[in-house]
């Protein structure tokens, strides 16, 4: 293990180094670039032997990932925010497929009007379109969820592609000290891919087909289970990560200081840290609050919601997000796991850090002294203007 | 060896598909596949063959195939390409079957990137000059004055005005290393260039027409007679593009009637004396072009 002060792109392109991708195809971005330009440079010194296509769009990156994947190939593609949308009809294409291609996305506000800062927006309007999404905190957590996405995308019984989310700029660009896991280790981790799901030579198949309305349904349900059963590989490489290189991860979610907390903030991202720190800042004063992080939105951890928030009186989610005309998504997701648990609190909805905007931990600190007046609604952070929804 | 009809794989690779009768874009895939034998994975993005071929569960190709999307035939090709070659496979054909929609229009910046990287692919075009899947709507290689869905032939417009876009030649601007015309009337000349692109390294581009009885208004048992009179005619030409040199494989001593060719079709039908004039006047200067810079 060697340490190194990375930031979030090179960490992340670290840990897909280690992850032995065959095929990397790839159009930059800002604030993506990095990773590619990272790998680019390993292939050149031979560290990493992989043919790297530079292909001429997003579509083609996906397109070309998603013909390496269909003969059984590793592939791995990066993008952001335009280059996310431009490729979206390969987001479902590739889920369909069960092709089990990782990909980072640096999230990034989208056009109008054009931000290349963070917000997390792009990926959040790609929810629906089968992939697992898991967001980073911080760089080293980068790294390691580089390396764990292949494993949990390629295990045999979830083999849908996987979308490491990193915030724009916020993480991506900001240097941390980071564990470089040796290659030995990482192929301890991480065997190579195998998979039935293939173009084979030697048996030749048809893949990528239609399916007529007898039959859609079917494949449809397939891919479902194949994105609810991630919840165990996840689980399961975790564990294996843990024993082998001694970092422990919580699963779908993190519950920072949640046991006893009566006033939960849920939230996603690298902006949980400045909320541990305002959390630690409260308790020590003898607020009893608390902070579940989601680190994955797909598959949804309603249980894990649900636990964590049975026993507070209120909670809020702020996001980077906003679905025009309705609420936050990653709220109206939260909402749904409560309401199957039957937990019925006030839960607000802050929407915050639009293209790059700063959240302030004053902010943060505002938002739990909301939650105590026990109304819901939904709040732009610096603006105001509650909708109660109504 | 020289391939012919008799020298021909006998294996079928694509059969037992819907297509309609007397489809052009069919004969062109099958034929193809038979020269390029069982090794060959083919890709073909949403469009009359992968429509035709690929229901599940009747899924009739004998060889690796896969639908890629409709603007990634180029894209995904390279990544089956890269995908077999990371793992050591050798000896194969990624070989990708697009129409005029999917190569001329929305596919031709992914065919354009393959090119500009040179990825070693071979790439037809199957031209039936229209979108005929979705119920024949005017692309970009749809030639002038054809009547489709999207240009009816009323009294105020004519069918298409727009001129048949130059893919052979965007294509070779390119500098790729083998780039052909061809037509499934003169079988023995696609089947010649199938084969020499299968033994070129690089991207490969051959385009071949291949008429659609149903979006031209011919007997469906006319197809190949009037892919080879479109050649005789003028209107298309056999050709090849290597070592950055244009060659010229036919050249018909006399053209047979052009007006003849078009009025035949009922895409054509409603077109005036002086539109066929424009058509002939309008080939005239291509072969003006042909005969200066073709060898």
């Amino acid at each position: 293990m060697a340490k190194k002060f990375l930031s979030g792109n090179e960490a992340f392109a670290y840990g897909v180094s280690l992850a032995r991708p065959q095929v990397i195809s790839a159009y930059p971005i800002t604030p993506q670039t990095i990773v590619v330009e990272k790998l680019s440079e390993f292939v050149e010194d031979g560290s990493l032997k992989a043919e790297f296509i530079h292909v001429e769009s997003e579509h083609s990156a996906l397109s070309c990932a998603m013909g390496a994947s269909s003969v059984g190939a590793r592939a791995f593609t990066a993008t952001s925010s335009q280059g996310l949308l431009y490729m979206a009809e390969c987001l479902t294409y590739a889920a369909g497929g069960r092709f089990p291609i990782v990909m980072m996305n640096a999230n990034r506000s989208t056009a109008l009007p054009w931000n290349i800062y963070g917000d997390q927006r792009d990926s959040l309007s790609q929810l629906d379109s089968g992939w697992i999404q898991a967001y980073a905190e911080n760089a080293q957590e980068a790294l390691d969820l580089a390396l764990m996405s292949f494993y949990i995308a390629e295990h045999k019984r979830v083999s849908t592609p996987f979308m490491a989310n990193l915030d724009g700029f916020v993480l991506t660009h900001t240097y941390e000290v980071v564990d470089i896991p040796t290659q030995d280790k990482a192929d301890e981790f991480l065997p190579g891919y195998e998979t039935e799901n293939k173009l084979d030579l030697e048996n030749p198949r048809n893949l990528a087909f239609s399916a007529g309305p007898e039959h859609n349904t079917v494949f449809k349900y397939k891919e479902h289970l194949g994105l609810l059963n991630s919840k165990k590989a996840i689980e399961e490489a975790e564990a294996k990560f843990s024993k082998i290189f001694g970092r422990q991860y919580s699963g779908l979610v993190e519950k920072y200081k949640t046991d006893d907390a009566e006033y939960i903030l849920i939230t996603v991202g690298s902006i949980s840290g400045l909320v541990k720190e305002v959390v630690d800042g409260l308790r020590a004063s003898g607020r009893k609050v608390g902070l579940l992080r989601l680190r994955y939105l797909r598959p949804l951890p309603n249980e894990e919601i649900a636990d964590a928030l049975k026993g507070a009186k209120a909670a809020a989610v702020l996001e980077k997000d906003i679905s025009f005309g309705n609420e936050g998504t990653v709220y109206t997701n939260v909402n749904s796991a409560l309401h199957k648990a039957k937990i019925n609190i006030p839960n607000s909805n802050y929407i915050g850090g639009l293209g790059g905007k700063n959240i302030s931990a004053e902010e943060i600190k505002s938002i739990f002294d909301d939650m105590e007046k026990g109304k819901s609604a939904v709040k732009f952070l610096g603006i105001g203007g509650a909708f109660d929804g109504n | 060896m020289a391939i012919n009809a008799k020298t021909l794989d006998k294996t079928e690779y694509f059969y037992g598909h819907k297509a309609c009768a007397g489809c052009g874009g069919s004969l062109a895939v099958r034929i193809a596949l038979k020269v390029l034998g069982e090794r060959s994975i083919a890709v073909l993005p949403a469009g009359c063959m992968s429509a035709v071929g690929f229901n599940f569960p009747q899924l009739c190709f004998g060889n690796n195939a896969i639908i890629s999307t409709f603007a990634g035939t180029a894209s995904m090709l390279t990544g089956v390409e890269a995908g077999l070659r990371a793992q050591g496979i050798k000896d194969f054909h990624a070989v990708g079957f697009a129409g005029d929609g999917g190569t001329a229009d929305i596919g031709i910046q992914a065919l354009s990137g393959a090119i500009d990287r040179n990825d070693n692919i071979i790439y037809i075009c199957y031209d039936n000059e229209a979108y005929m899947n979705t119920g024949i709507q005017k692309s970009s290689l749809t030639p002038f004055g054809a009547k489709t869905t999207t240009t009816p032939a009323g009294k105020n417009i004519r069918g298409n005005l727009r001129p048949k876009k130059n893919m052979f030649e965007i294509v070779a601007a390119h500098g790729i290393p083998y780039a052909a015309t061809a037509s499934i009337g003169y079988i023995n000349d696609f089947m010649r260039k199938v084969q020499k692109a299968s033994e070129i390294e690089g991207t490969k581009f051959i385009h071949v027409l291949a008429p659609c009885p149903t979006g031209w208004g011919v007997p469906t048992d006319a197809t190949v007679d009037i892919a080879k009179e479109v050649v005789d005619c003028g209107l298309w030409y056999l050709a090849e593009y290597e070592d950055g040199e244009f060659k010229l494989n036919h050249r018909p001593s006399v053209f047979t009637d052009a007006g003849e060719y078009l009025r035949k079709q009922s895409r054509f039908r409603h077109l005036k004396d002086e539109d066929i004039e424009t058509i002939i006047n309008a080939r005239d200067k291509k072969w003006d072009f042909i005969n200066k810079n073709f060898k």
